[in-house]
């Protein structure tokens, strides 16, 4: 009697936990979608990576998987550092990256192969009631090593000037200190993790300066010509407008079977005309310059 | 039947049994392997512990040859202490008194409207509390004081709230383990009900108070995502409530995602993280101590 009482107090417990455990073991991958027709691509890849390109890759991920039914692609985040350090491991197939692979401190760029799937620019911010419209690569030096502290010296209104970073190792940040700082070593301030936060931080602040990749502009922040050069697509194309980059998907050696049919998918023409283009980047096909990596002979 | 039923129950134990044992594991070697990533630190990167507890000069992307990068974290352990102190010193006498109002005073609505109300400030995301200290709360500062509105400030205000939730349910608990006849004693002697609670129950659940305080206080040292909105992010001291400062937690959330393991900086990272276990860790030794040297148990 005793023991059965005690059984009922333990039925419910010993209840949710099958029901975990069961939960755990239909996370682990089944058989995959459907029969293998011989000759038709199926497979699954791991890509992560890059915050700012999951959303392209997710769309383009989604609509590859549309067309081959027995292909399944995870698509995550995690950053560009974590995605190459987890491509080097051997732990995903893809690594989306914001910058290049040699930049990174503790990665062997020798070890894994560059696809260069889109161009993404950079712009610096500002409040958009600040009249400035222009600044030169020393005024923002003079800014961002806290040389200047006032819109004033520089032709604005007299609002302090605020700097809104984003964090060390940060693509966008690395991009922005090397081309339009020319590696000068910025002072502290405000450090902010994402693009979006950065973005209404700068519109919620008169005396905000920032930079962000042109995808995340809305209207709500003002972005800055660079010696009176627009960020816009053709500027960057003939590379009129400097501050620019490519988006990176990494492979470790030459990518086979679904990794390399999916980044086949993302370069083919209607991709990057459509998808590509919609998201905010520049086609790679459409840039009349190229870039080498940082350290080795720069064209 | 019977037997049957002592057969389940025998398989129901293992479950327990085995569910504790996985637990336990699972605790381990978490423990471990923060501990090993942490002290690579020291032991394979050679920063010297000096330099990395009482340093402000965070540098982790700094090139070898530029010099190497350089780990000083002192920043992010006073921001954390100074945030969470400032956090418990406004929240923890709102939170007992109301605790005081919800059991001795209106145990009525206190139970049925208060406490609920209460606890439905716990069962808010961290992300939405940073949230609307972002839009509401750093507007409000910046118009009322100047600057930036991201500070210190900002960060302890909106950790208030968090953890008034915490203390507030902790504390109701203690002041309702006071049993009646003790009450009924002292208003028997002919004291008031305010001299009953400020003489008779107040020291006897003090050593709960405390204890509310101090969950409350843990809560808040481990709190990264709100805080870390509001905060400003600056790895330098602050030198006034107004002032931005970065926090343990919100510096990791910050810079994980764009380290590579093995490196210093991602090392430094564990370290950090170490130093929030070892932080949670005394916070609940500490509670346990005060716990059983309690009137009450």
């Amino acid at each position: 009697m005793h023991q059965s009482t005690l059984w009922r107090r333990y039925r419910t417990i010993a209840a949710v936990m099958t029901a975990f455990l069961l939960l755990v073991a239909g996370c682990v991958p089944g058989p995959r979608r459907g029969q293998p027709v011989p000759g038709e691509l199926s497979g699954s890849i791991i890509v992560a990576g890059s915050t700012a390109m999951q959303g392209l890759v997710d769309e383009a991920a989604a609509e590859f998987m549309l067309q081959h039914k027995n292909v399944q692609i995870t698509v995550q985040g995690g950053g560009s550092g974590t995605g190459l350090s987890q491509l080097q491991q051997g732990a995903i197939d893809i690594a989306n990256s914001d910058v290049f692979a040699e930049e990174k401190e503790g990665i062997d760029a020798s070890k894994l192969v560059d696809h260069r799937v889109a161009v993404v620019g950079f712009a610096a911010i500002v409040h958009p009631a600040n009249p400035v419209d222009s600044l030169t690569k020393d005024d923002l030096i003079r800014i961002f090593t806290g040389e200047v502290t006032n819109w004033r010296e520089l032709g604005g209104q007299d609002e302090r000037i605020v700097i809104i970073n984003r964090p060390r190792g940060s693509g966008t940040r690395s991009i922005f200190r090397r081309i339009a700082l020319k590696d000068h070593e910025e002072i502290e301030g405000i450090t902010q993790e994402a693009s979006g936060t950065v973005r209404q931080m700068v519109a919620q602040l008169p005396g905000a300066i920032s930079y962000l990749a042109l995808p995340y502009l809305d209207g709500s922040v003002k972005p800055l010509q660079l010696n009176k050069i627009s960020p816009t697509a053709e500027n960057i194309a003939n590379d009129k407008y400097p501050l620019w980059s490519y988006e990176h998907m990494y492979t470790r050696g030459q990518p086979s079977g679904v990794a390399k049919a999916f980044l086949d998918y993302i370069l083919s023409d209607k991709t990057q005309e459509q998808l590509v283009k919609a998201a905010g980047y520049i086609p790679i096909a459409d840039m009349k310059v190229t870039k080498q990596p940082p350290g080795r002979d720069a064209s | 039947m019977k037997n049957s039923a002592k057969r389940w129950g025998a398989l129901g134990e293992r479950w327990l049994l085995l569910s504790a044992v996985v637990l336990v594991i699972i605790t381990v070697a978490i423990i471990l392997f923060i501990a090993q990533r942490g002290l690579a630190t020291f032991f394979v990167h050679k920063v010297s512990p000096l330099e990395f507890f009482f340093s402000t000069l965070w540098r982790p992307d700094r090139t070898a040859a530029e010099g190497g990068p350089r780990l000083g974290i002192a920043s992010f352990i006073v921001g954390s202490v100074l945030v969470t102190g400032l956090a418990v010193l406004m929240a923890a006498p709102l939170s007992i008194l109301t605790a005081f109002f919800i059991v001795e005073i209106a145990p009525g609505i206190g139970r049925r409207l208060i406490q609920p109300a209460v606890e439905i400030l716990a069962g808010i995301p961290s992300v939405v509390y940073g949230w609307v200290g972002l839009s509401l709360l750093v507007p409000f500062l910046r118009s009322r004081f100047g600057g930036t509105g991201f500070s210190v400030l900002a960060g302890a205000l909106v950790l208030s709230v968090m953890i008034t939730p915490t203390i507030v349910s902790v504390a109701c608990e203690a002041i309702r383990s006071f049993p009646r006849e003790g009450k009924e004693a002292a208003l028997a002697l002919g004291s008031t009900r305010w001299q009953t609670l400020r003489w008779v129950v107040f020291p006897a659940v003090l050593p709960g108070l405390i204890t509310a305080v101090i969950l409350g206080m843990a809560r808040a040292f481990g709190e990264a995502l709100a805080v870390q909105m509001v905060i400003g992010n600056t790895h330098t001291l602050p030198r006034s409530l107004l002032d931005q400062t970065i926090t343990l937690t919100s510096g990791i959330t910050l810079d994980m995602g764009y380290t590579i393991m093995g490196t210093a900086w991602n090392s430094a990272l564990w370290t950090m993280a170490l130093v929030l276990l070892l932080m949670s860790l005394a916070f609940i030794l500490i509670s346990r101590a005060v716990t059983r040297r309690g009137v009450l148990k």
